[in-house]
């Protein structure tokens, strides 16, 4: 019987995971140098999706880059539009009223809800599990009526304004909220026995890809990344912004229930646990929310005063931060958009070498990045 | 702490290396930093026990059409406090050392800033083009970018 | 009876269009969405391949970016005959949104390959993506394979 030592010598094999790849959710390209089938070193190569919108930022005014801010991160576009109009209305200290701060609170947690049923789906279905995302998107769509319901569009929102949000909750928006979230708090048990604690999907996620809370804190990581390494760390209750303040909710953190600290599996549960955390900000929002405008009066012509801010705001995908430099003038003069997805990925070459390359594909999965939040 | 406190410290410890502190319509406040000096201010801004800035948030590059700078966002975990830092640049052959062996998230953002700007970071471990195709020409956040005709055949 | 092979032939095309899982953006989750539970895809008998070795139709649902027409063409080289292409959505269509003010995205992919079908929308509805595809199989009924070339 041979030992390893003594086996036969193999040579590297470089192989390309290409941009059109099932799993690789989105266009991303991981040039993989493989010894067999352990990876030696994953470089990704990011950029297909990159659409320049930080130059078109300079060239269209504050209203008008509201839907761009969509495109950014589509599958939690409520949360880019209210990061915009937040980052927007601290530059040039626009007092919101409070309904549309419910509001925004209201639709941000609902898209962070089905954000999360689509990490979840996708990720079980790139693991092998196809029903699960049948499942995630089953809720989604009821997600999407809801949306359709108060701004008219199932992805592509646009329903935040600066000064506010676009139009009022329709009669029946409320009651069929509370009906909907009565109606999936009980399916996030039927998802965990279902799919979270299956002995093979536990094996396949834990022990993998381990980010120690240090290295995690230095490069940068935020969002379900960092707190499923145990790093205690909520924009929404750490560095409150909006109405978050009013809400009585816990932030999730990963325990190491079944491998380390710090393992896909963590990242995975965290998600799922927010989902929960989720669920109780909108029945609060809902019971708490007063009447009142949805929208402050902001001049047609809109030129906040010169000055730069930094505002980051706590996406699904992590910390969504705006640097906004404004000269004046009713385009921005720069906008930089610093995303969670785009920094997750910084430390995607050092935590896959090692792992065998179905396990890349699990690494990538638990990030959940998106592209456009890389690319932009 | 302020933005003041942490000024009057790295002014007091680097001394002229920190040029003055951009609070006005700032926020947080900007902390200008001489471009040779990037490396020793980021070193003691992450290891000092009191500042404990271990947190990049976020690298950006900016252009302010007489100069270029570069903005540093930093955050402690530690004492939740910010601050921002900037290094002001010119226009031929921008240059700073880099700040990826502090704080190793540094790196893609340094990368980016590289791509869109042409912000040379010195001793960076891997400075190439991130977004755009290797093989593009010219730096398009840049102010005076003129759009190409073609690329490739295509129209752009 | 040559009328007839026609009829067979592209009877059976049309009922078993096996697309391309090609999503680059937003429009690929409106894809997704139409695939799966509520607008389910399957029932025209559309199943999703990861591979363009093994599917005839690609549906090009996202924004095209310099940096990756060229994989677009690559894949639809890749394809075998018969291949047919839908273009799903506004960027696909014509540079989308972006048309006006960016530097890296193509204005339409019917600049590298050729296309057969265009879905207007931002993301295009799933009931229009399901219309898309009907059309493109009434627009197979109509080919003609065999007999004199008309």
């Amino acid at each position: 019987m041979t030992t390893r030592s003594n086996a036969l010598p193999t040579q590297e094999m470089t192989i390309n995971m290409g941009p059109q790849h099932p799993s690789t959710h989105g266009v991303l390209r991981v040039i993989l140098t493989t010894d067999g089938e352990v990876v030696t070193r994953a470089v990704p190569d990011v950029g297909y999706l990159h659409r320049g919108l930080e130059k078109i930022g300079e060239r269209v005014t504050y209203a008008q880059y509201m839907p761009f801010t969509d495109r950014l991160d589509y599958l939690a576009a409520m949360n880019c539009n209210c990061a915009w109009a937040w980052a927007v209305e601290k530059l040039a200290k626009i007092e919101v009223p409070e309904r549309a701060e419910y509001l925004r609170v209201i639709v941000c947690e609902l898209n962070r809800i089905s954000s999360h049923l689509i990490a979840f789906g996708s990720y079980t279905a790139d693991m092998g599990a196809f029903t699960p995302f049948l499942y995630a998107i089953r809720e989604r769509e009821r997600v999407n009526d809801l949306f359709e319901m108060i701004c008219g569009n199932r992805l592509t929102y646009n329903y935040a304004r600066v000064g506010g949000v676009s139009g009022d909750a329709p009669p029946g928006f409320l009651e069929k909220t509370k009906e909907f979230l009565d109606y999936f708090e009980p399916k996030l048990d039927e998802y965990n026995n279902l799919i979270s604690y299956n002995k093979i999907f536990v094996h396949r996620l834990a022990n993998v890809a381990v980010i120690p809370a240090e290295e995690a804190v230095a490069y940068g990581l935020t969002g379900p990344n960092l707190r499923g390494s145990g790093v205690h760390f909520d924009l929404r209750k750490d560095e409150p912004y909006s109405v978050y303040p009013k809400f009585d909710f816990k932030v999730c953190v990963g325990t190491g229930e079944r491998g380390t600290l710090g393992d896909c599996f963590d990242r995975y549960m965290v998600r799922i646990n927010e989902m929960r955390e989720s669920i109780k900000i909108v029945r609060q929002a809902v019971a708490q929310i007063p009447d009142g405008p949805v929208l402050a009066k902001v001049p047609r012509v809109f030129k906040p005063p010169a000055g730069e801010v930094y505002f980051r705001s706590e996406c699904p995908r992590g910390e969504t931060g705006i640097y906004l430099i404004s000269d004046g003038s009713v385009n921005p003069f720069r906008l930089k958009i610093r995303t969670g997805s785009f920094v997750t990925m910084s430390i995607f070459e050092k935590v896959t070498r090692g792992l065998m390359i179905a396990d890349v594909v699990a690494v990538i999965g638990s990030f959940d990045i998106i592209l456009p939040e890389i690319d932009r | 702490m302020e933005a003041r406190a942490i000024f009057d410290m790295l002014k007091g410890k680097f001394g002229d290396a920190v040029v003055e502190l951009q609070g006005e319509g700032c926020s947080p406040a900007f902390v200008v930093v001489a471009s040779a000096a990037v490396k020793e201010v980021s070193r003691f801004l992450k290891e000092d026990p009191n500042l404990s800035f271990d947190v990049l948030m976020c690298l950006s590059g900016v252009d302010y059409k007489e100069k270029f700078a570069v903005a540093y966002h930093l955050h402690s975990m530690k004492h939740r406090h910010a601050i921002g830092m900037k290094a002001l640049l010119p226009h031929e052959a921008p240059s700073l050392p880099t700040v990826d062996d502090v704080w190793p998230g540094a790196n893609f953002h340094e990368r980016e800033a590289f791509d869109l700007f042409g912000i040379v970071f010195e001793g960076s471990k891997d400075l190439r083009r991130i977004l755009l195709p290797p093989d593009w020409e010219g730096h398009p956040l840049r102010k005076d970018y003129k759009y190409p005709d073609f690329y490739h055949g295509i129209k752009v | 009876m040559v009328g007839n092979a026609d009829l067979f032939v592209n009877w059976s095309r049309k009922s078993s269009l096996w697309y391309l899982l090609f999503a680059t953006a937003c429009c690929g989750i409106e894809l997704m969405q139409a695939g799966a539970s509520r607008y389910d895809m399957d029932r025209f008998g559309a199943v999703f391949r990861a591979t363009p070795r093994q599917s005839d139709l690609m549906l090009v649902a996202g924004t095209i970016t310099h940096k990756m027409a060229e994989r677009v063409k690559r894949l639809y080289d890749q394809m075998p005959e018969p291949k047919y292409v839908i273009s799903m959505g506004s960027c696909a269509n014509t540079g989308g949104p972006f048309y006006k003010d960016s530097y890296c995205v193509v204005k339409g992919v019917d600049l590298i390959i050729p296309v057969d079908v265009y879905i207007p929308g931002c993301p295009p509805r799933p009931e229009a993506l399901i219309d898309g595809i009907m059309k493109l199989q009434k627009i197979i009924m109509k080919k003609k394979n065999y007999g004199a070339k008309a």
